[in-house]
């Protein structure tokens, strides 16, 4: 197999592995801002719940929480699961992801004084605007390094996906790496996460850099 | 009447921090709040700014109600639309600024009356600029509040607070998170405001200041108004004996 065959082989993996990457970002971020307001709720239920998701999805294994999304539904309910790996994927990605998110917005939230909700309170600002203009601008600020940190694990955990046996860049680069007895495929494997990576934290420095005009 | 505040009761779990406190303020005049740490001073500026809710009395500005006694002796506030409208009465000045931080200073000017009040664009523009030129900051127009001073800082508060063009003005310590050689720029603002007969009630341990500046000037102690009067009088020959004590551990 010449390395171009390996490449195009391995591209649709890539591709397959960017959808994972995105959809549970697009997904996990806003649901993180749930999980967090849910966590603070009025009702003690609520939060209690929120608390067991939270440690649940930060204490066992997100392998392990793959599995049960994806073969819980058969067992539990006798679903078919036919077509339903992709799914199962970006859903227990997510919700692990946004139970993480949850706990650095709730960080973040802490880190703007009192002060700031009694001035635009004063200044009569409504609630909707005091969370807008005012908090989320310092909160997105405070929290961008942990972000950051969370996005790069992301890239390197889409590998995960191989114990759904589905055909990401990974699975892709294992089977060919078998097939061909050779270690090129990891090699190119290495090369791509790194580069995702890099162009990942590329990305948030310029945006941390673009909010370093206040403190 | 631009303030009128009666029977004012506060209590944090047990503790009473207000007790039966009753203030007006008229047009034009400027009170000085003066008493030791813990005697009330900020609360009753935080419950005249609704910023905490009070358990019992009334609270009205310009003569609309804001806070009435219902039925069962306790506080009730009007609706959320009615203290919209009385909260475009009262600005505060916060001991610690509070500045918008993600904001530069004429964005913390101009903001709150283009996104609250509605107001025109331009015409915010051209008064931020005059506050500004009034506050002597007119070159730190386009600066963040992380590069003023402390004091350039509170200047900006006030300027801030003036811009939705208050009936009254509340400031609490405004000079006491300063350094010494910057409360001079700030009093100067305030006295200046004074001179143009803005209505203020001023928390304050400057002593010399609230003398020069106020027409009244109250003693507080313990959750009640000791004493109150002119400051020549309150500060120069005080009759009750808390407020002589009081003044005499300032002065040493
Ligand atoms: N949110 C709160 N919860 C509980 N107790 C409070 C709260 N705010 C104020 N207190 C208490 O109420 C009392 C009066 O506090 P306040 O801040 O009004 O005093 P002050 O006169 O402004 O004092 P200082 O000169 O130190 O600013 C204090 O005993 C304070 O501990
Ligand atoms: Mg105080």
């Amino acid at each position: 197999m010449t390395l171009s065959t390996m490449l195009s082989t391995m591209g649709a993996g890539m591709l397959r592995t960017c959808a994972i990457f995105f959809l549970t970002i697009l997904f996990s971020l806003p649901l993180g801002m749930v999980v967090m307001f849910l966590r603070q709720s009025r009702f003690g239920i609520v939060r209690v719940i929120t608390k067991i998701y939270i440690a649940i999805m930060r204490g066992t294994p997100l392998m392990l929480q793959l599995l049960m999304w994806y073969f819980g539904p058969y067992y539990l309910f006798g679903m078919n699961i036919r077509g339903y790996r992709l799914p199962a994927i970006i859903i227990g990605f997510s919700m692990n992801y946004a139970a993480y998110f949850a706990e650095i917005y709730r960080g973040g939230f802490e880190t703007i004084p009192k002060g700031q909700y009694e001035a635009a309170e004063v200044l009569g600002y409504s609630g909707p605007q005091t969370f807008f203009k005012i908090i989320l601008p310092q909160v997105i600020k405070a929290i961008l390094p942990s972000v950051t940190n969370e996005v790069i694990t992301l890239v390197k955990d889409t590998s995960l996906a191989f114990t759904l046996a589905y055909n990401e860049m990974f699975s892709i680069a294992k089977q060919i790496a078998a097939s061909q007895t050779s270690f090129m495929p990891f090699v190119i494997a290495g090369v791509f996460y790194f580069i995702a990576n890099y162009a990942v934290a590329f990305g948030m420095e310029r945006i941390e850099k673009a909010l370093d005009y206040y403190r | 009447m631009i303030l009128e505040m009666k029977g004012i009761q506060k209590s944090f779990g047990g503790l009473e921090v207000l007790k039966d406190i009753s203030l007006e303020v008229d047009s034009g005049e400027v009170v000085s709040i003066i008493g030791p740490s813990g005697s009330g001073k900020s609360t009753l500026l935080r419950c005249a700014t609704f910023l905490e809710t009070i358990d019992s009395g009334e609270i009205s500005y310009m003569g609309v109600p804001a806070a009435t006694t219902g039925p069962e002796g306790y506080a009730l506030y009007v609706s959320e639309a009615e203290l919209r409208k009385v909260k475009s009465y009262f600005g505060l000045v916060f001991q610690q600024f509070n500045l918008f931080p993600h904001y530069s200073v004429l964005k913390n000017i101009m903001d709150a009356p283009i996104a609250v009040q509605k107001r025109d664009k331009e015409e915010v523009y051209e008064e931020a600029m005059e506050l500004l030129r009034k506050m002597n900051l007119e070159n730190r127009a386009d600066a963040y509040p992380c590069q003023l001073s402390g004091g350039q800082q509170q200047r900006v508060a006030i300027a801030r607070a003036l811009a939705l063009n208050p009936a009254i003005l509340f400031f609490d310590e405004p000079t006491s998170a300063l350094d010494p050689e910057l409360t001079g720029e700030v009093l100067k603002v305030i006295r200046q405001l004074a001179d143009e007969k803005m209505t203020m009630v001023v928390v304050t341990h400057e002593m010399p200041f609230a003398r020069a500046v106020s027409n009244r000037v109250i003693f507080m102690d313990k959750g009640v108004i000791v004493e109150q009067g002119h400051p020549e009088i309150v500060l120069g020959a005080p009759t009750q004996e808390r407020t002589i004590q009081f003044l005499r551990n300032y002065q040493r």
